[in-house]
């Protein structure tokens, strides 16, 4: 048995580490903040000649053909980043909606394009996973009409996929007529969503959707969210554990003192398993159809619990510095909370888990 | 033990239910309900409305224009105006530098400051923190020189809240650079009008303005504006942390924000379609809640009626604040499970209180996430719960 990343992974991985450090350090992360589209789209194509966009993609369609557990790796490193790019929607969802419910031509349209990061594809799957405020995307006669909201990767999507009330998965064009986007600002800045209101909107079905596919689609979405939570928790330890051994109160650092060092500990050891965690879950999406489900479930409510503990304590052991704009943690705290409330909140999360086990009625 | 409510109390509780009806602008009500801050000129009408009544001081004495109400009095009070969602007012001058003043000023400065702080003509902010001293507060650099009748101050404070709004600062400055360090601070009012202070806004997690640094170069300060003795300060300083902590537990307002979550999971639907309060693992955690809180209540009831009798609460602030914030920071957190999804929205007009649109989402959705994150907070400021513990550690259990 072997439990650990290949080699090819962990260079994969260091790779991706090395262009966001070099590419996307914090006062890029602010100037994106700002909705500096322009920092994204240099930054995605820099993404691009790492083949990042395209590595679930088949290589016939011009991607990596990678799997899961590489895309859930390499999303971890943009969690560690904060990278404001439209990673889990276009790279992730979008493609996986494409290659289990689009046809052929479909496929050879859009996925080279995604591939090559010419293009951002939003997603709008919220309310398959929980309906407020009347929203809700019904099909009638290759039209939708109807609200979602939440959409991931909204901002200047060449192409959004649609899932409609009743396991149906859609193309539809920003441009197309009675579509109407209004952005949503949200807490955390690295991430577009927004929402689309349908009015009798022409969509193209994609003719293989079925429920099952739009729950894989999902599931794919909630490992990768844990991912990123893992990531972004990462680097909140680290930058606690540095500051706990920089800033001096009674004449010494305050990572000597018991109390601080305990805070930090219970970081490490809540954080490490969860490693192990979303590593299985992604794995289980390739390898592991079986389990592939309930371990999504499991991963996102877990990390979203163990993120929230990480960028609560990591904010603590900064002390007043923790909540400041300028030191700029909360980046990494609000996205750790949006990661959090984006696909299930861990409650709806783990009902759906119990539901699965036939726990609950 | 005496609990029970006698008749004045109830006639008491009816009075005070009238005044609200009567006098709470109900504007003010309705953003304290979502967590929006109120308008200042809102908020200073409430309190000319409370002070005329002689109700705004609720703690002081009475011959320094407090209530001289009993404890169960201020209790009864206390839970009305939380019911009411009457907003909170500043506690700088009336819950912090109000008591220091009249219990350790002379004669002048109660005569000077008591009244602007009980109208609420005057704005107090806090002159604690320095960026090197925070936990270790009593480590402070900011140095104040005699230079014949004034003091010339010069440093730097830091997480100063409402420095831009507020009149005068109550200041903890070194004195004496001999002399231990809790031996050679003293406690000044500074007229936040005098030449030589800067204050720089610091923008917090939520992408608003509370937070200051407040720099001072030579500042002449009259010596008559120092609150008891020179290098006494400690004393006071620390007398004014049992206040500042207590309120910090905020007890009433954690009551309020209960008692809307009750209403907001009967209204709200999980995916399936059910109420979120029928969801057993939500209402535990909200019920664990409550138990705690109510502990802290009848705690805070307890202190207040120590202190009547002439027993000083002490430490037990300490406790007080420690739970008090964990209180908090978790009815943040289920307002943020509540909204779900709706707690993602950034809606910075709304929550400023200043919006011309419907807010994305259910009202009280707006405020969820802010609160939840600048939240964060209670739990270092006013002496952060890591150090409450090694007060309570020392202090109370003798470690």
């Amino acid at each position: 048995m072997e439990f650990a990343l290949s080699e090819e992974q962990r260079m994969l991985q260091d790779s991706v580490r090395r262009f966001l450090e070099q590419n996307a350090p914090l006062d890029k992360v602010r100037l994106a903040a700002g909705n500096t589209h322009t920092v994204q789209r240099s930054l995605w194509a820099g993404a691009s000649e790492l083949g990042i966009p395209g590595m679930l993609i088949p290589e016939d369609f011009g991607g990596m053909g990678l799997g899961f557990l590489d895309a859930a790796i390499v999303y971890e490193m943009f969690g560690r980043h904060v990278a404001p790019l439209p990673f889990l929607g276009t790279a992730v969802m979008a493609p996986l909606a494409l290659m289990l419910a689009g046809s052929e031509a479909q496929q050879e349209k859009w996925l080279p394009k995604i591939a090559a990061g010419e293009i951002v594809a939003g997603v709008a799957v919220t309310e398959r996973i929980g309906i407020r405020e009347g929203a809700g995307v019904k099909a009638r006669k290759g039209t939708l009409t109807g609200k979602s909201l939440f959409v991931i990767d909204w901002a200047e999507a060449d192409l959004y996929i649609v899932a409609d009330s009743d396991h149906g998965l859609h193309l539809v064009l920003p441009d197309a007529k009675g579509l109407s986007r209004r952005a949503l600002n949200t807490i955390d800045k690295t991430r577009s969503v927004g929402e689309l209101v349908f009015d009798r909107v022409a969509a193209e079905p994609l003719r293989l959707s079925s429920a099952d596919a739009v729950a894989r689609v999902i599931d794919a979405g909630r490992v990768m969210l844990a991912a990123d939570t893992l990531g972004a928790g990462q680097m909140m330890i680290e930058k606690a554990v540095a500051y706990a051994g920089e800033r001096k109160q009674f004449g010494r650092v305050i990572g000597s003192f018991q109390a601080v060092k305990h805070l930090c500990a219970e970081m490490a050891a809540a954080l490490e398993p969860s490693r192990s965690l979303v590593w299985y879950a992604a794995h289980a999406l390739d390898e592991v159809p079986g389990d592939a489900r309930l371990m999504a479930c499991h991963a996102k409510s877990h990390l979203s619990e163990v993120g929230r503990f990480v960028a609560r304590t990591a904010t603590e052991v900064h002390g007043g510095m923790g909540f400041t704009d300028l030191l700029g943690l909360h980046y990494w705290f609000k996205r750790i909370g949006f990661d959090r409330q984006l696909l299930g909140g861990p409650e709806l999360v783990r009902l759906e888990a119990a539901h699965l086990q036939g726990w609950a009625a | 033990m005496d609990i029970e409510l006698t008749k004045e109390d109830d006639a008491f509780r009816a009075e005070v239910r009238r005044f609200i009806s009567e006098k709470l602008p109900r504007e003010l009500a309705e953003r304290e309900t979502v967590g929006a801050s109120g308008e200042r000129g809102a908020l200073r009408r409430w309190q000319k409305d409370l002070h005329e009544k002689g109700w705004v001081a609720v703690n002081w004495p009475r011959q320094y224009g407090g209530t001289g109400w009993t404890p169960m009095q201020k209790h009864i009070f206390n839970e009305e105006m939380a019911a009411a969602n009457a907003p909170r007012l500043s506690p700088f001058g009336l819950s912090m530098v109000g008591p220091v003043i009249y219990t350790f000023g002379n004669e002048e400065q109660k005569k000077q400051h008591l009244p602007g702080i009980l109208s609420g003509d005057v704005w107090w902010c806090q002159g604690y923190s320095e960026p090197g001293s925070g936990s270790d507060l009593a480590s402070l650099r900011t140095r104040a020189v005699r230079q014949g009748d004034h003091y010339i101050v010069n440093g730097q404070k830091i997480w100063t809240s409402y420095a831009h709004e507020a009149d005068w600062i109550f200041c903890l400055v070194r004195t004496d650079e001999t002399a231990k360090p809790q031996e050679g601070i003293s406690f000044l009012l500074i007229d936040m009008k005098t030449p030589g202070i800067e204050v720089k806004p610091i923008i917090s997690i939520d992408g608003l303005h509370h937070l200051n640094e407040v720099f001072f170069t030579d500042v002449k300060v009259p010596v008559t504006n120092r609150i008891g003795d020179e290098n006494k300060g400690w004393t006071y300083a620390k007398f004014l942390l049992v206040n500042e902590r207590t309120g910090i537990a905020g007890v009433p307002e954690s009551k309020r924000k209960i008692a809307h979550l009750r209403k907001i999971v009967k209204q709200e639907r999980l995916g399936d379609g059910a109420a979120l309060a029928d969801e057993p693992a939500f209402m535990t955690r909200l019920s664990e809640i409550e138990v705690k809180l109510t502990g802290l209540e009848y705690t805070n009831l307890r202190i207040v009626a120590e202190e009547v009798a002439g027993r000083p609460a002490g430490p037990s602030s300490s406790t007080l604040k420690i739970v008090g914030t964990e209180v908090q920071q978790a009815l943040s957190e289920l307002a943020v499970e509540a909204a779900a999804f709706y707690a993602m929205p950034f809606q910075r007009e709304h929550l400023m209180g200043i919006a011309n649109e419907a807010p994305v989402g259910p009202a009280y959705a707006v405020s969820v996430t802010s609160a939840y994150n600048f939240g964060r907070a209670a739990s270092i400021y006013g002496g952060s719960n890591e150090i409450q513990r090694n007060v309570i550690a020392k202090a109370v259990l003798g470690l």
